[in-house]
């Protein structure tokens, strides 16, 4: 599949993200340009190597089941661009 | 008192030295600083924002503990006024990360690292300008305007963490802290002729640091020397019970470490680096760097990194792909910019369209469809395993060299607007700095030379080994002290 | 042509852990609105997760219980997506490399035994909770992060009945395990119902077909009474289903279509950068098996067993655990662990039964709220468990009378005093000295003509109207059984 095939309508749905039509149309070029210089890695061979996740690799890091305190509620609820009754609100969920 | 350097302008080590012995008070260090960002900060715009009283109460009740014998040995920061990059979170502080999308948001919770700051001593205050969310190498995408580059306002100084190289380079602060994610600290740091480390990954908690992309991501300090930039790491380095990625490695008194010993250490030159785009100012700089370590005894060793090519590509699919989902959060349900909307699906969109910056935007939607079903293996799963061979180079380099000596960036700072065109041009110029957050080592950038018109910074980048920062710290320092370079100041700032 | 329904069930179980998953907000139900939240788990700017030990012990826990293998590496996952309820938007869990796979339920169905093979258990985050008002939703974060254990079954299920029971043998064996409170009321067990039709014999799957958040066992059985028989009528008219995913409607009962395959999301799984992968040792699964317990049907087998008990005795005592652990280290030294059974089942649990409803209605009224009501358990009881076995001896023995037992026991439940003390005390001692029981019998058949007549007329059940009478003049004292005898040789006379 060719790299500039994105398409970018599909993929700022899935980011939620909303796009002007001029902004859509820009997007596409500067990802065509971005995406075809990434395509240089399918140059290598990567048969048989193995990912890396972390720079670090490190397993079983866990915490103890500890209850500490909680934020104050007040302090929860700050930063809310909407609230009523201790609940953050939104626009009514619908599904 | 001609000549003589405003408090401002002075290194850590002075300072403390000085507030030791009682002859300046922390309140009047402080003051130097606020006095300067009053002065020159109208230009530079290294801060978004600031607040005086804030900042000076800390550095009275610093003073306090001054006066009830406090030492500088148990709080190696008391009274140093430390500025911080809008991406870390701060207690009762504003969180923007250079972006309109947190509106309002105050942190209500410190990050580990100013929590250490803070147990240190250190009067944390003011929130340093920044690539909108880390992403960008130039400061220019930030929503709260761009910052310029104290050497020469009309030139950029450098991203992500502009603003905290601009602070440092023109004395508004002490030392800042910044994050580096592909070179976010060392090319600023270049950039505006200042040192800026970034700690192996894992080295530094993360906790509190916003994230951009979380397997690249690490905080560290800009400082105005060596012997600075050691001691805000031995304040901020250590395990953290609540960053799973930080790792159980001792935190060495790195300014012991500084004893200008490096005879035998072995420093390794990469081929790849010697690019087309380089400049030649900029390589007659390092080759004399180079020439200087030879003279302070460390042996030269010519290595390959052959992956260096790769990095680049590497690093736009792993970043992008964290990126997307690390930034999901910002939907202006919790907190933040809300545009509203007729059910949340479109209150998602119309937030998120009018939050974010067209950079970020374009990176989002790059990292969400590398992720996408049916392009998981092709893009971010390879990229996963050129990673592993990109960190493979490296670690078989370092059986051979202590560290690796290279440039910072390929030029120095260039003109606002430039490139903020063109993309792909702006992430090529990484170049230097990119694999060394995919490997998750160790990486310095200190100054070595100016270029002749204009005059302009130029960095020396040392890349060491995972935890190997004491010895980075050491070879930074032998140079260091034994050039001109740290000691120059940018002109006068109108 | 015949259908046959195919059925997997994808079960979400709250864990019982005392803190959230990547976070240390307490995990309880019920709190006020977002006052068990904290920046981890609203997802504020710059927080990280560090997994929770206990809900990895209790994932891996489930694992054994459920015959699963722990494979040696597993690793936790984004899967994104924008939801409300979701504080970051995507979800932790596990995608490709769960930490229990390949395991099995066993369970009694229509008369014998069933099989339900478990593809795996795998540990993720719960989300926060929704309110829907007029115009618009409120969001509750306390349960954002509460770990969450989904258990995936093979679609070897067959019918609304048999989804039924396997729910309830997996709720069973998770209470067992004390991984999970499993109360339905709290939302701690959530289903999604995958279902498909297709001819009987062929082996093909249809179009898989979703019912999402199932909240009860019975609902989940309602729901698929009604979606099977209109699977079926759907293909029989030679309509074609697709995949798609559904909503059951308790209230009207049926399933609305939410949405089709090219809805479908587009998660974007990838691996969590921000936590490292799980390695479990060796030493450490030696520890998690130190927990494993008997299954709820093991366990009835065994008491069925080794206590020759009736079936629905055993039942009983699967269900009631802390009943059956009353009732088992008694039964060992029992000469009649059935008569025990039957002493621990319809009386002891029927007295704290009763006790404990009055305790209700007395600390309500005085305005104790559910959650803080303080109830009598077996552990509270006056009485040591052995006066339970020395009552039953005293029965076998004949020492009393049943019905002077019920006195017993009414006495030592209600003062903790020993059974033989009481026995002494009241004088309840069971009487079968002939001549004393002789002479009550000569005063029954004096006093009673009626009773008498009609026994010699025939009427053989007219002698317990007799023996009733024995036994008030004894005060339950006389021996039944041998006032019986006498009566009968009495009036034949
Ligand atoms: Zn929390």
């Amino acid at each position: 599949m060719a790299a500039t095939d994105i398409d970018v309508k599909y993929v700022a749905h899935l980011a939620r993200i909303g796009l002007t039509p001029d902004e859509e149309a820009t997007m596409s070029a500067r990802l065509a340009g971005i995406l075809g210089y990434i395509e240089k890695l399918k140059e290598l061979d990567v048969t048989g190597v193995e990912p890396t996740a972390h720079a670090v690799p490190m397993v079983n890091v866990l915490r103890p089941d500890v209850v500490c305190p909680s934020l104050p509620h007040e302090a929860a609820l700050a930063n809310a661009p909407a609230q009523a009754n201790g609940l953050f609100l939104v626009p009514k969920i619908v599904e | 008192m001609p000549n003589a350097l405003s408090l401002n302008q002075l290194s850590i080590s002075e300072l403390t030295g000085r507030l030791a012995r009682r002859e300046i008070s922390a309140r009047e260090i402080t003051q130097a600083c606020l006095d300067q960002i009053a002065r020159v900060d109208g230009t530079v715009h290294a801060f978004i924002s600031h607040n005086p009283a804030d900042a000076l109460a800390q550095a009275d009740a610093a003073d306090r503990e001054l006066a009830a014998g406090v030492t500088i040995a148990q709080k190696p920061l008391l009274g140093i006024p430390i500025a911080i990059k809008d991406v870390l979170a701060v207690k009762d502080h504003p969180l923007n990360c250079g972006s309109k999308i947190l509106g309002k948001f105050v942190s209500p919770y410190d990050a580990t690292v100013i929590e250490k700051m803070r147990a240190a001593g250190a009067v944390i205050f003011g929130r340093l300008n920044m690539d909108e969310f880390a992403m960008g190498s130039s400061t220019e995408t930030s929503a709260f305007g761009i910052t310029r580059n104290p050497w020469d306002p009309a030139r950029i100084p450098g991203g992500s963490s502009g603003g905290s190289a601009a602070a440092v380079a023109a004395d508004e602060a002490i030392a800042t802290l910044g994050t580096d994610t592909g070179g976010s600290i060392r090319q600023p740091a270049a950039l505006c002729g200042c040192v800026g480390l970034k700690p192996t990954y894992g080295r530094v908690s993360r906790y509190g640091l916003t994230a951009f992309a979380s397997s690249l991501d690490q905080i560290g300090p800009f400082t105005k020397n060596i012997e600075d930039s050691a001691r805000v790491l031995g304040v901020i380095s250590g395990l953290d019970p609540k960053d799973s990625t930080s790792v159980d490695v001792p935190v060495p008194d790195y300014v012991a470490a500084l004893d200008g010993n490096i005879r035998g250490l072995k420093l390794g030159v990469p081929k790849e680096y010697l690019i087309g785009g380089l400049d030649p100012e900029v390589k007659a700089s390092v080759d004399a760097a180079i020439q200087q370590y030879l003279a302070l005894g460390a042996e030269i060793v010519d290595i390959s990194l052959p992956h260096t090519d790769y990095a680049v590509a590497t690093y736009y699919i792993v970043a992008t792909a964290e990126a997307s989902a690390n930034l999901a959060r910002f939907d202006g349900i919790r907190y933040g910019q809300r545009v509203d909307g007729a059910d949340p699906l479109e209150l998602y969109t119309r937030t998120r369209g009018a939050g974010f910056g067209a950079e970020v935007k374009r990176r989002i939607i790059l990292g969400t469809y590398v992720l996408s079903s049916g392009y998981y293996d092709a893009y971010y799963l390879r990229a996963q395993k050129v990673r592993t061979l990109i960190r493979n180079d490296f670690l078989a380099a370092f059986k051979q060299v202590d560290a690796i000596i290279t440039p910072t960036t390929p030029t120095a700072a260039f003109k606002i607007g430039e490139k903020s065109g063109d993309p792909l041009q702006m992430y090529l110029s990484d170049i230097f700095t990119i694999s060394c957050n995919l490997a998750g080592i160790s990486g310095i950038s200190l100054p070595c030379g100016f270029t002749t018109n204009p005059k302009l910074p130029i960095g020396l980048q040392l890349l060491g080994q995972p935890f190997g920062e004491a010895t980075l710290l050491k070879l930074a320092h032998a140079y260091e002290q034994s050039t001109p370079w740290h000691r120059e100041k940018p002109g006068t700032l109108a | 042509m015949e259908y046959e329904a195919v059925i997997g069930l994808e079960t979400h179980v709250q864990l019982n852990t005392k803190s959230k998953m990547w976070c240390g907000c307490a995990n309880a139900y019920g709190a006020a609105p977002n006052t068990q939240v904290c920046p981890v788990c609203l997802g504020l700017p710059g927080v990280l997760p560090v997994p929770n030990e206990e809900a990895l012990r209790k994932t891996i826990l489930t694992g054994y219980l459920l015959n699963c293998e722990i494979p040696r590496f597993a690793k936790f996952d984004r899967k994104n997506y924008f939801y409300p309820d979701a504080p970051k938007n995507y979800q932790l869990t596990q995608y490709d490399k769960p930490s229990t796979a390949n395991g099995f339920v066993e369970f009694e169905f229509q008369g014998g035994l069933s099989r339900v093979r478990i593809t795996r258990a795998h540990l993720e985050e719960d989300v926060g909770k929704s309110f829907h008002f007029d115009r618009n939703s409120g969001v509750d974060f306390n349960r954002a992060g509460v770990p969450l254990m989904e258990i995936v079954s093979e679609p070897d299920i067959t019918s609304a009945d048999m989804a039924y029971e396997y729910l309830n043998a997996l709720k069973d064996i998770l209470l067992y395990g004390g991984v999970s409170d499993c109360d339905m009321e709290k939302g701690m067990v959530r289903c999604d119902v995958n279902v498909s039709v297709r001819p009987v014999g062929s082996t093909g799957l249809g179009a898989k077909i979703e019912i999402k958040n199932m909240n009860s066992f019975s609902g989940v059985r309602r729901a698929l009474e009604y979606e099977i028989p209109r699977q079926i009528e759907v293909v029989k008219k030679g309509g074609k289903l697709i995949q798609s995913t559904r909503r059951w409607d308790d209230t009207t009962g049926i399933t609305e279509e939410m949405r089709t395959k090219e809805h479908a999301h587009d998660y974007r799984y990838f691996p969590e950068p921000d936590m490292m992968p799980l390695a479990p040792t060796e030493e450490w699964l030696a520890d998690v098996r130190k927990l494993v317990v008997e299954l709820p049907l093991a366990r009835k087998q065994r008491f069925i067993r080794e206590y020759a008990l009736p079936a629905a005795d055993a039942e009983t005592f699967k269900n009631d655990v802390a009943l059956g652990n009353y009732f088992e280290p008694l039964a060992k030294q029992s000469a009649n662990p059935k008569a025990l059974a039957n002493w621990v089942i319809n009386n002891l649990r029927a007295k704290l039964t009763e006790t404990n409803e009055r305790e209700k209605t007395e600390q309500a009224e005085l305005g104790i709220e559910p959650a803080d009501l303080q109830l009598t358990t077996l552990a509270d009881l006056k009485f040591p468990p052995a006066a339970l076995l020395e009552l039953v001896a005293l029965v076998e023995a004949k020492t009393i009378s049943s019905a002077a037992a019920q006195q017993v026991f009414a006495e030592m439940y209600a003062t903790g005093q020993a059974p033989a003390a009481i026995v002494q005390e009241k004088g309840l001692a069971q009487v079968s000295d002939t001549g004393a029981i002789e002479k009550l019998c000569d005063e029954a058949i004096a006093a009673s003509p009626g009773p008498v007549a009609d026994y010699r007329a025939g009427k053989a059940a007219a002698l317990n109207a007799l023996k009733g009478y024995v036994m008030k003049l004894s005060k339950g004292k006389a021996n039944p059984a041998l006032a019986g005898d006498i009566l009968e040789r009495k009036l034949k006379a």
